[in-house]
C-alpha cells in the first residue's frame, strides 16, 4: 500500500460517538478539555452532540449530562483551528436543530440515513448547503447494501448539496475488501469535487486496516475516535491510525505525541468501562448490528436474563437498522416470556 | 331517507384508494366522488370501476355536484400544499373536511381520544395528525387519563416500502406534528417523537414504542387497566392494532410496544401505518354521521 503524501482529512468522534459509551454523559469541562488537546494535536474537525446526533436526547437514546446546545457552546469558542462538527439523523432531529447549530458556529454538518433511504435527508442536506456549511451525507450501515446501491443512494445526497459523502460501517461488520469495493465505486462514480469519507467500528478489529483501505481507495475524511471511545468496540483509534500514517508518510497534519497523549490522559480515565472487543460488541460485527446496541443490549441481559448475545444476533437476523434501540428492550421481554423468565 | 352521509375523497393514491374500499363496506359514509388530477391515473380508473364518479380537475372540478350531490364529508388525502384551499372552498358549500395531510389547520382528531368531543362540536375541519400519531397518542392518552404525564416520547418504526415520497421529503413534517399531538390530544406536557424507516424484506409491520414519564411513581394497576382498554377501543376500528409487550414499568417510566397489522384491503398488510391512518380518517366520518342520525348535532343547512 503506498499513501506517501496521500491527504487524509481526521475526524474525532469521541466528543459524539464516545457519548453511547459514555451513556451520553460525558461533563462539559470533560468535552472542553478533550477538544482542547485535540485542537492542539492539530485535528482539523471534532464532532460534537448527542450520541444520535442533534435533538437525541429521548428516553430511547438517553437523556445527556447536557444539551446539545450547552456542549456546543463550550467547545467552539475555545478551538484555535480546529472546526466542529454536528450530526443530524432526519426522523430525530429537524432542520430547527441544524440552524441552531449552525448558529452556534458549528462549520460542518453530517447528515445522516440509513444507507438504503437518503431520499429522507433532501430537507437538511439542501438547507445546510444553502446555508453555505461543509455538508455531509452520511450513509449508515453500509454493509447492508450492494456498492451500486450504495453509489445510487450516494448520487441523491448529492443531488441535494452534500460536498462529501461517506461509507459508514456503523456495525464494524466490513472486512478490507468491501471498504476497497465500495469506496473505490464511490471515487469512480461521484462527481470529482465530492469528497469521500469513511466511518468505522472496531467490533471485528478491522477499523485501523479499514481505514487505510478506504484511503488507499481514494476516501478523504476518515472518522476515528481517540482512545477509541465510541459505540461498540470504539470507533478507529485515532492516535493508532496516526501512527500509521506517519510510517505510510501519508499527509495528515497531526502531532502522533500529543493526540497519544490525549488518548492515555484525558480519554482513557473517562471510560466507563474498557472499550475492546468483548464478546458482545464482536457479536455486533459478527452479526452486523448497529453498534450503539451494545450498551443497551447488556443493560437488557442484566433486567431480564436474556444474554446481550441472543438478543444481537436475533436483532442482526431481523433487519433492524440504526436508531431501532427500542427493540432491544420489547425483544428482550418476547425472548424473556417464552422461556418462562417472566 | 339512507342514514348514510354521502362523501368525496380527494387524492385517489394509496390512502385514497383503500379509504375507498373501507367506505364501500361503512354503514354511515357512502363514497360518491373520487377527485384527481391527472385523468389517465390509475387511482380515478380504479374508482370509476368501482362504481365511483370521477373528476380529473381538481376540488374545482366537484364544486358544481356538491349540492346536488348532497356530499357531506371530504377526505384529504392529497398534501399540507393544497390542502388549506380544498379545505376553504368545501367548509363554504357545507362540508365537513377529514384532513389526512399534515396540513393540521383544524384540530388533531385521535378517535377514541377526542372524537366524541370533536362531533358534538360540529368541527368542520379535522385532522388526523400522523400515522405515527394513531398509533400512539391512544396509549399516551391512555396513561394520562390515570397520572399526569411531564414526558411522552414515541417511536415509529415503519417499512421502507410503506413510507411514500411525501413522509420522505417532510420528514420533519412528522416529528413536528406528532410531537405536538402527544401534548394536545395526548395530556403529555412535553411530547417527543422519532421515525424510523427499515428496508428489511419482508417489509416488516409497523411498530410503535411509546414511553411516558408519569410525575410520581406510576399507579401500575390503574395504568395498565387503562392502557388494556385503550387498546380494545382502537381495536374497533383497526383490528390488528396490539400490544406485544408492556405497560413495562422502570422508575417512573412506562413503556409500551405496539404492532400494527393492516387490514390488507389496497395496501399491503405490513402498511399498518397507512391503514390506521384510513381507518381513523373513515372512524372519524362515521361517528359524525351517527351524532347527526341521532340528532345529537345538525349539519350545515342546505336549501
Amino acid at each position: 500500500m503506498n499513501l506517501k503524501d496521500k491527504k487524509v482529512i481526521l475526524h474525532d468522534m469521541s466528543l459524539r460517538d464516545g457519548m453511547h459509551a459514555k451513556r451520553h454523559q460525558i461533563s462539559l469541562d470533560q468535552m472542553v478539555a478533550v477538544a482542547t488537546g485535540l485542537d492542539e494535536a492539530g485535528m482539523p474537525l471534532i464532532e460534537v452532540t448527542h450520541g444520535d446526533g442533534l435533538g437525541g436526547t429521548s428516553v430511547n437514546y438517553g437523556f445527556p449530562a447536557h444539551s446539545d446546545e450547552e456542549y456546543l457552546s463550550a467547545v467552539i469558542p475555545k478551538m484555535k483551528n480546529a472546526k466542529v462538527s454536528a450530526l443530524l439523523l432526519p426522523g430525530i432531529g429537524t432542520v430547527d436543530h441544524l440552524r441552531m447549530a449552525k448558529d452556534l458556529g458549528v462549520s460542518t454538518i453530517r447528515v445522516a440515513a440509513h444507507c438504503t433511504e437518503a431520499d429522507v435527508t433532501e430537507q437538511h442536506i439542501g438547507l445546510a448547503a444553502k446555508l453555505e456549511m461543509d455538508t455531509v451525507g452520511f450513509l449508515m450501515m453500509a454493509h447492508m447494501a450492494s456498492p451500486e446501491k450504495i453509489v445510487e443512494q450516494a448520487r441523491l445526497m448529492e443531488s441535494y448539496g452534500a460536498n462529501c459523502i461517506y461509507c459508514t460501517d456503523s456495525a464494524g461488520y466490513m472486512l478490507p475488501d468491501e471498504v476497497t469495493e465500495k469506496i473505490g465505486l464511490l471515487r469512480a462514480e461521484l462527481n470529482p469535487n465530492t469528497e469521500i469519507g469513511f466511518h468505522g467500528h472496531h467490533n471485528m478489529g478491522m477499523a485501523v486496516a479499514n481505514s487505510l483501505a478506504a484511503i488507499d481507495a481514494g476516501a478523504i475524511r476518515i472518522d476515528g475516535s481517540v482512545a477509541g471511545l465510541g459505540a461498540g468496540a470504539g470507533n478507529t483509534p485515532l492516535e493508532v491510525l496516526v501512527a500509521t500514517l506517519v510510517r505510510l508518510e501519508a499527509d495528515h497534519g497531526i502531532d502522533l505525541y500529543k493526540i497519544m497523549d490525549v488518548a492515555e490522559d484525558l480519554v482513557v480515565p473517562m471510560m466507563d468501562q474498557p472499550i475492546r472487543v468483548d464478546r458482545d460488541a464482536l457479536t455486533l460485527g459478527y452479526a452486523g448490528v448497529y453498534s450503539s446496541f451494545l450498551l443497551f443490549a447488556k443493560r437488557a441481559e442484566a433486567k431480564y436474563g436474556i444474554q446481550a448475545r441472543d438478543l444481537l444476533v436475533e436483532l442482526g437476523r431481523r433487519g433492524t437498522v440504526g436508531g431501532q434501540e427500542d427493540m432491544i428492550e420489547d425483544l428482550a421481554l418476547t425472548m424473556a416470556k417464552e422461556k418462562g423468565l417472566i | 331517507m339512507s342514514k348514510k352521509l354521502k362523501a368525496v375523497i380527494i387524492g385517489p393514491g394509496n390512502i385514497g384508494t383503500d379509504l375507498l374500499m373501507k367506505m364501500k363496506r361503512s354503514e354511515w359514509i357512502e363514497p360518491v366522488w373520487m377527485v384527481g388530477i391527472d385523468p389517465e391515473s390509475d387511482g380515478l380508473t380504479r374508482a370509476r370501476e368501482m362504481g365511483i364518479k370521477t373528476t380529473a380537475d381538481g376540488v374545482d372540478g366537484l364544486l358544481p355536484h356538491v349540492l346536488e350531490d348532497d356530499i357531506r364529508v371530504a377526505f384529504d388525502a392529497t398534501s399540507a400544499y393544497v390542502h388549506a384551499e380544498n379545505s376553504r372552498k368545501l367548509n363554504e358549500l357545507g362540508v365537513i373536511m377529514i384532513d389526512l395531510t399534515p396540513a393540521a389547520i383544524g384540530p388533531f382528531c385521535v378517535p377514541p381520544v377526542n372524537l366524541v368531543q370533536h362531533a358534538k362540536e360540529l368541527e368542520m375541519n379535522v385532522n388526523m395528525v400522523t400515522c405515527g400519531g394513531q398509533a400512539t397518542i391512544p396509549m399516551v392518552a391512555a396513561v394520562s387519563q390515570v397520572q399526569p404525564v411531564e414526558y411522552g416520547e414515541i417511536i415509529a418504526t415503519v417499512s421502507s416500502k410503506s413510507a411514500g415520497p411525501g413522509t420522505r421529503k417532510n420528514i420533519d413534517e412528522f416529528t413536528r406534528t406528532t410531537a405536538s399531538a402527544v401534548e394536545k390530544v395526548g395530556g403529555a406536557k412535553k411530547g417527543k417523537a422519532i421515525i424510523i424507516i427499515n428496508p428489511a424484506e419482508p417489509p416488516l409491520l409497523m411498530r410503535d414504542t411509546v414511553h411516558c414519564l408519569t410525575e410520581g411513581e406510576p399507579d401500575q394497576a390503574a395504568i395498565t387497566e387503562s392502557v388494556h382498554a385503550m387498546v380494545k377501543e382502537v381495536q374497533k376500528y383497526v383490528p390488528g392494532y396490539r400490544l406485544v409487550n408492556g405497560p413495562v414499568f422502570d422508575g417512573n417510566r412506562v413503556s409500551m410496544f405496539m404492532e400494527v397489522e393492516g387490514l390488507g384491503d389496497y395496501l399491503p398488510k405490513y402498511s399498518g401505518n397507512l391503514d390506521i391512518m384510513t381507518a381513523a380518517g373513515l372512524r372519524t366520518a362515521e361517528m359524525f354521521a351517527e351524532e347527526t342520525n341521532s340528532g345529537n348535532i345538525t349539519l350545515p343547512a342546505r336549501g
